[in-house]
């Protein structure tokens, strides 16, 4: 039986009272009146200890009695046939017991540099490489293409000559019956069906009173988590292993292996307790984890196979580039016509090369048309990247949208106030922004410094979406001394998931954090969701809170008896239980345990589906970013951040602040430093380390100001939304936007090096 | 340790031996055994470890002695092993972590004689005689923490966890040396620790928090 509800939503203060229907046997979501104990609060994490003792095993941790070492042999060739293999001589090399090829039967065709071929395990890593060096193998070296407008061209070689389905994870967003064809290397273009025609669009963008239209090119970026891809794979009989995995999500691991090796999915054991990042690139098992897998199998050892740093680069996803071309029109008060996107990108052997998420769901616009194309090139594949699509998008947009603003000499927070009018979020995120980052000191007219150091002060939007999935099940065991475990199989890949979870036992308890103990990581476990789409938080707090809720109810049937009382008559506080209106009549926790019949119970709670449609299904999000632009030596220095966010029902501040300034960092190691650079000669990435692949550092770092405003929609027990990717997703445009400030030219390419701000500024007419 | 007269006004480099004495050690040697230029070396260097051991190492692996966190170790090593893979593998410390293999990272960081080195370019017999100060002999597990890691976690300078070991070293030897440190000489400090989940600004305000 449904039960209903009142509850108080909106944002921050700004609270209407609405009423809900939920499911019964769970408990009444947290909304705007609730005052919460540690829910909104700063909690250290509890895996601090561990990883700061050096304690946390990662994957590339684990060490294993007879242990082999499996290492990848990969095509030094970006397209190739491959008719003839001759592994005998690495067959007899010393420590080897087993080699692979990847594809049994030849021959196999080559698209990239790096691809894999064959895989070797042995009982050292260097007796694998060593083994590595005997293998024989025939490339046929066939014509490849690497530039992404070059590939376009019919006279281009084809890098498939089949049609290519479209492969996603999680970390993608999936549009359901969009239909694309493939011609050439063109996959697309994929077009929206409720968008408006390419006439109606360009009708509006004509009857416009400003236009503007600009072209952008954005970069492959490849994901640099510390910790590489890899697992380590124990066959404990001939049916069952286990695997330890860098995952972002132990049950799409899990999954994979399970249908590949034909084996029932609850025969394959996912342990993720710790894994050095992922970022978009780390779902499923991979080409390593299948191939170890097997090799373990053949070799009747455990396997490690971890990726070096190199592969790590080549071959297991990048962010794909991207070439737009954008028209905004608007009329002379500011309000935009027209949004016209036409974009491709090559993810190399991939696909996802979208862009257009910014464009089409951030401004309100009469019209809107946009065009998306996949790119193949002889270049290793993409894969989802925080935010799939939306900082190479927003990139342009935010330019764009500057663009019009100056043109129609209309401030540029002022004009987006006006084409997002109907966003409560973000009217509130803008007056904020305005304020924190100072910006009625900021001169209306760009590039007045004098002197050779010029700033500038730019804004962006931020968009994303509240994704969750039903079905995950927590499980809560109360043991008679009164101690709480938590159990799920979903992963923490850093954000801080495993506090979050003793935050929400603890507050609906009635206990402290630190006495929950929190088990993760095991798909022996309950279905946890995989951590894309900034949806662990959304996906897991709701189905732990109402499997606490339920744990309470029975220690409130079992309280109820000692305290002569009944269950809707008690509450749960401060480490008791005690009758509503009669605190006296009240006993601990503990001694409740005690009297736990069988000595310990286990209830599972489940995410269901949200009760309310959260509207707008936008996360928001608003970035200032303040820059100082040498204009002699071309160097950007990202000075300060203002950072203003929404992720419905905060958690954890402290560990949300964390992830926002991941977020802004990453954006600026994307505005202005990383560029994955092939050789067009030979189609091998030329600075496939760390050293070369330059990534932000702490000399890097600007002063991150954040601020998190409080979204009650009261959807879910928990009210919680994501806050991962909206973080990054508008730090380069607002970057390019303050650079425009700084010096009063565009720079439309990313990433934003020296060379090209003393280029531009050179075609402006010198640097002064 | 005696220093030849020329190379006094030599730069120093973290293991003390300078580019001329190394290029010198090379040049009298044959292309033979793998680490004899580097017993040789060490040997015109006045290192005492490799003599104390009596013997030449490798090519094959050969039990050396390393000093870590105060305890004295036996490892099975190849003169080409790193010393992180040594204490990785062979002494199941895996706290350092392996980043990138050719020291770009950071995420190998060790205290060698008092300087931080990146220990995945650093030889394990190079370490032979030295302090090696790992992010195990820190604080303990089951008691007493380090400050720093404790103020690591009270201002959360750590998320994935997997560059806490090398930047945690850093820092340990920043304070080491410098106990009341700037932030500018924070981030200077921690410029070779590369963090992809962003904790450098959490990382700066650990630090900044133990000024005293």
């Amino acid at each position: 039986m449904p039960k209903q509800v009142q509850l108080k939503v909106g944002v921050e203060k700004n609270l209407r009272e609405i009423t809900a229907e939920i499911p019964d046997n769970t408990p009444r979501p947290w909304d705007g009146s609730d005052e919460l104990k540690y829910i909104g609060g700063y909690l250290k994490r509890i895996d601090g200890r561990e990883k700061t003792t050096g304690r946390a095993k990662f994957t590339f941790d684990i060490q294993l009695p007879g242990m082999l070492y499996a290492r990848f042999l990969r095509s030094p060739y970006p397209a190739a046939i491959v008719r003839k293999i001759d592994i005998s001589k690495a067959q007899n090399a010393p420590g080897v017991k087993a080699i692979l090829m990847v594809q049994k039967k030849l021959p196999l065709v080559v698209r990239f540099a790096g691809q894999e071929i064959l895989a070797v395990a042995a009982e050292t890593s260097y007796q694998a490489e060593a083994a590595l060096k005997l293998v024989e193998v025939d490339y046929n070296i066939q014509p490849f293409v690497l530039d992404t407008t070059e590939a376009k061209k019919s006279s281009a070689p084809l890098v498939f000559n089949t049609d290519v389905e479209e492969q996603t994870t999680e970390g993608d967003i999936t549009e359901e019956g969009t239909k694309v064809t493939q011609q050439g290397n063109i996959r697309g273009p994929k077009i929206s069906p409720e968008d408006a025609t390419p006439d109606e669009v360009d009708a509006a963008l004509a009857a416009s009173d400003a236009v503007v239209e600009s072209s952008y090119r954005t970069q492959v970026q490849t994901h640099c988590a510390m910790e590489t891809h890899g697992v380590v794979v124990r066959w404990d009989d001939r049916e069952h292993l286990t695997v330890w995995a860098s995952t972002q999500g132990t049950f799409t691991v899990r999954d994979e292996l399970a249908s590949v090796l034909e084996i029932p999915k609850t025969n394959v054991r996912v342990l993720t307790k710790y894994m050095g990042g992922g970022f978009g690139a780390k779902f499923g098992a991979g080409i390593y984890g299948v191939m170890a897998a097997k090799l373990a199998q053949k070799a009747h050892a455990p396997v490690q196979l971890m990726l070096d740093r190199k592969e790590e680069h080549l071959c297991v996803g990048n962010r794909p580039d991207s070439v737009q071309k954008l028209k905004i029109g608007a009329n002379n008060a500011g309000k935009i016509k027209g949004i016209k996107l036409i974009s491709y990108g090559t993810a190399g052997v991939g696909t996802g090369a979208g862009t257009a998420g910014p464009a089409k769901n951030i401004y309100e616009t009469e019209t809107f048309y946009s065009e998306e194309s996949d790119i193949f090139t002889n270049a290793g594949p993409g894969a989802a990247f925080r935010a799939p699509g939306h900082p190479q998008g927003a990139f342009a947009l935010e330019q764009t949208i500057d663009e019009l603003a100056y043109k129609l000499n209309i401030d540029p927070i002022e004009f987006r106030k006006m084409n997002t009018a109907n966003n409560e979020i973000r009217q509130v995120q803008y007056e904020i922004a305005f304020k924190k980052a100072r910006w009625e000191k900021r001169n209306p007219k760009p590039a007045t410094d004098k002197g050779p150091i010029k700033r500038g002060m730019g804004v962006a939007n931020s968009v994303w979406y509240y994704f969750y999935r039903a079905g995950t099940q927590v499980e809560i065991q109360v043991n008679s001394d009164g101690s709480v475990e938590v159990k799920n199989g979903v992963q923490d890949i850093g954000g801080g998931i495993i506090t979050i979870m003793a935050m929400v036992t603890a507050e609906e308890l009635g206990l402290q954090p630190s006495q929950i103990k929190i088990n993760i990581g095991d798909t022996n476990f309950g279905l946890g969701p995989a951590s894309g789409g900034s949806q662990t938080t959304a996906g897991v707090t709701p189905a732990v809170r109402n499997a606490a809720y339920l744990a309470k109810q029975k220690m409130f049937g079992i309280a109820a008896e000692l305290l002569q009382s009944e269950p809707s008559e008690l509450s749960a506080a401060d480490g008791k239980i005690f009758v509503t209106n009669d605190t006296e009549k009240s006993l601990t926790w503990q001694q409740i345990a005690s009297k736990i019949p069988g000595e310990k119970f286990s209830v599972i709670g489940e995410r269901l589906n949200d009760h309310i449609e959260t509207k707008p299904r936008t996360i928001a999000g608003v970035q200032v970013a303040d820059v100082a632009v040498d204009i002699e030596t071309g160097v950007v220095k990202v000075e300060r951040v203002v950072a203003v966010h929404d992720c419905g029902r905060p958690m954890n501040r402290l560990t949300l602040e964390s992830q926002i300034n991941g977020g802004i960092i990453q954006g600026i190691s994307y505005a202005l430093f990383e560029n994955r650079i092939l050789d067009r000669n030979t189609g091998i990435m030329v600075n496939s380390n760390l050293d070369q692949y330059k990534i932000a550092g702490s000399l890097d770092v600007p002063e991150i100001e954040s601020v998190i405003i409080d979204v009650n929609h009261g959807q879910s027990s928990t009210g919680a939304i994501g806050i991962g990717e909206p973080a990054t997703v508008p730090t380069a445009g607002a970057i390019a936007n303050a650079i425009y400030h700084a010096i009063g030219v565009r720079i439309r390419e990313l990433p934003m090096t020296p060379d090209k701000i003393l280029a531009a500024l050179e075609s402006r007419g010198g640097t002064s | 340790m005696k220093v030849p007269q020329e190379e006094k006004n030599l730069p120093e480099h973290s293991n003390g031996i300078s580019r001329r004495s190394f290029l010198k050690g090379f040049g009298v040697t044959s292309a033979g055994v793998a680490v004899t230029p580097v017993s040789e070396l060490l040997t015109q260097l006045g290192e005492t470890a490799t003599k104390a051991e009596g013997k030449l190492l490798g090519p094959d692996a050969a039990n050396i002695t390393l000093t870590v966190n105060g305890k004295k170790m036996t490892a099975l090593a190849a003169p080409r092993m790193t010393l992180v893979d040594v204490l990785r593998d062979q002494l199941h410390l895996t706290g350092t972590k392996v980043g990138c293999d050719r020291g770009a990272c950071g995420a190998c960081t060790v205290i060698l004689n008092g300087k931080s080195v990146p220990s995945c370019m650093t030889l394990a017999v190079d370490a032979i005689g030295k302090n090696i100060e790992t992010v195990e002999g820190l604080g303990d597990y089951d008691g007493k923490l380090h400050e720093i890691q404790e103020s690591f976690i009270e201002h959360d300078g750590l998320q994935c966890g997997f560059c806490t070991s090398g930047m945690l070293m850093s820092c340990k030897n920043l304070l080491d040396n410098n106990p009341n440190p700037s932030l500018d000489e924070i981030k200077i400090a921690t410029s070779g620790n590369l963090c992809r989940c962003g904790t450098y600004p959490k990382v700066f305000e650990a630090v900044m928090a133990m000024n005293k």
